[in-house]
């Protein structure tokens, strides 16, 4: 088992159960906040920038407040940042129309979209990491059903992110088999990686299929009726209940990104203290 | 209600693929009796605990769990009486902590929060492990994981524990320590294990099944000084039985 790959996992579980303001906000709350975050910064058209640099404040309030380490939440952005990249990286060779000039040099709509789409990239996926962090997967699930998700969705998305672990480890294990019979330059083909993947998947079914058989013995079932003694459910001690507090957060930060999003808040920032300086 | 009789008759089983695991099982275990189910590799141990709370439905023959008989319309009230505990824990335990893992079934269950509360407390402490109450479950030590894993199942308040391979992975510590727990029950319990210094120390009665099929039945110590029975099933005469001397 790689356990530093355990671990980095199972560290988002630890980060959930931490005690603070923004962890003991309701989960109902966040999660209608953050999508109103995505939504917002999703909404900007596509050469905005500067624009977008106010809404950085929500997830380093989350992240601050919530504890959470900051170096923890910029590798899970590294790694998922290839696919960002692809999506942005021909804008720049595409689009050559010169939309604006900084200190003398031209800048390109392609090289202002590519920008935009990374800079939206980190804002949403550091605020979604940010509310699982400080929110718990569980909470997250039962919050989520709560709002009247369907509950195939929510259970779909608990196993989901549980199986995450099984996958990893049964992976880590395969590789480190793999890496210990394998020597010199021609060991590692692609036939071979086909086959472990193949593998891979196979050993994760029959594992999905004993936790899923662990969790009929103790009473779950995924179909409905008296008769199997379930309703597809997860089930926790503690429910949240909205407190003013919970209020507060969400009708705060909505009100903040409508006024992000209707004024260029950074611009404004700017030319207020250009002009107080003058 | 007495849920603590076992009764298994004519039981078959075939796999989707076409593999007979089981052809024609039958046997009846007691109240408070401790029994070892034993046999070789692939003989068909696992497949017949799945049977036992409902997980698998036979082919052909019955089973009654006290004078209930395991169909689908009773397999939820027949899985609170069957406590199972599986070989590998980290498949039993795949809640964020300890407490939630033990708490599962309770809830699931529809018990009111107090009691789920109370429950898990006490299961945890029956098993020596209420320190680990908000630790995640796949930080534990390997002994420690099975002990909590048994406490998943007493949780639920079982009549009946059922065990696969519960000593594999342990050190000798946690081994003798598992076995010293399982002897302070009072459950009837099915013990399926290759583990027969084990058995010696905790089942009173041994049931031999290789090939689908219970080949020998009997009190402990008489089958597993059967060396010729042994060998003929893939086992072996235990060493601690060489030595027994009456006192």
């Amino acid at each position: 088992m790689n356990l530093g790959q355990w671990i980095e996992i199972g560290r988002m579980d630890e980060l959930g159960r931490l005690d603070t303001p923004v962890h003991r906000l309701d989960a109902r709350a966040k999660v209608i906040t953050t999508l109103g975050f995505i939504v917002v910064v999703m909404s900007f058209p596509r050469y905005d920038v500067s624009a977008l640099m106010p809404f950085f404040i929500y997830p380093f309030v989350l992240i601050a407040q919530g504890r959470i380490p900051p170096g923890y939440i910029l590798r899970k952005i590294l790694l998922a940042a290839p696919f960002a990249l692809v999506i942005g990286m021909f804008n720049p060779l595409l689009d050559h129309q010169t939309v604006a000039r900084i200190g003398g040099w031209d800048i390109s709509g392609g090289w202002l979209s590519f920008a935009s789409i990374m800079l939206r990239f980190v804002l949403t996926v550091s605020a979604a990491l940010a509310l699982i962090a400080c929110t718990g997967i569980h909470r997250l699930g039962a919050g989520l059903e709560r709002m009247c998700v369907p509950r195939v969705f929510v259970v779909q998305l608990l196993f989901l992110y549980r199986y995450l672990f099984v996958v990893a480890d049964e992976g880590a294990r395969m590789m480190r088999s793999l890496e210990l019979r394998s020597s010199g330059p021609q060991s590692l083909r692609l036939r071979v990686y086909g086959s472990l993947v193949g593998h891979l998947l196979l050993r994760s079914m029959n594992r999905a299929d004993r936790v899923y058989r662990a969790m009929v013995a103790r009473g779950f079932s995924s179909v409905g009726g008296s008769a199997s003694g379930g309703d597809g459910e997860i089930r926790g001690l503690h429910r949240d209940s909205f407190r003013w507090t919970d209020w507060a957060f969400t009708g705060g930060w909505t009100a903040f990104f409508v006024l992000a999003r209707m004024w260029n808040l950074a611009d404004a920032l700017g030319r207020m203290l250009a002009g107080g300086g003058s | 209600m007495s849920h603590h009789l076992v009764e298994v008759r004519d039981l078959h089983f075939a796999y989707p693929d076409g593999t007979d695991a089981l052809k024609g099982v039958s046997f009846r275990i007691t109240h408070g009796e401790s029994v070892a189910l034993i046999g070789a590799n692939g003989a068909g141990k696992s497949t017949l605990l799945l049977h036992l709370n409902g997980y698998l439905t036979p082919t052909r023959g019955e089973i009654r769990i006290g004078e209930t008989p395991l169909v689908r319309a009773t397999a939820a009230a027949v899985r609170r009486a069957v406590g199972m505990v599986f070989q590998d824990p980290d498949d039993q335990l795949f809640m964020p902590t300890v407490f939630e893992d033990v708490a599962f079934g309770p809830l699931n269950a529809g018990l009111p929060a107090a009691e789920v509360e109370q429950r898990v407390a006490s299961a945890l402490e029956r098993v020596g492990m209420a320190h680990l109450r908000d630790r995640p479950p796949y930080k534990l030590s390997a002994g420690e994981k099975r002990a909590v894993a048994i406490a998943t199942v007493l949780a639920m308040a079982p009549d009946i524990l059922v065990m696969d391979e519960p000593s594999s992975h342990l050190d000798p510590r946690g081994r003798r320590r598992l076995i010293e727990l399982l002897k302070s029950f009072q459950h009837t319990k099915i013990i399926a294990t290759h583990d027969l210094e084990l058995v010696v120390e905790l089942c009173s009665r041994v049931i031999v099944l290789d090939d689908g099929k219970v080949v020998a039945e009997g009190p402990t110590v008489d089958l597993l000084n059967d060396e010729a029975l042994m060998l003929a099933h893939g086992l072996e005469r235990p060493h601690s039985l060489w030595h027994q001397h009456p006192h």
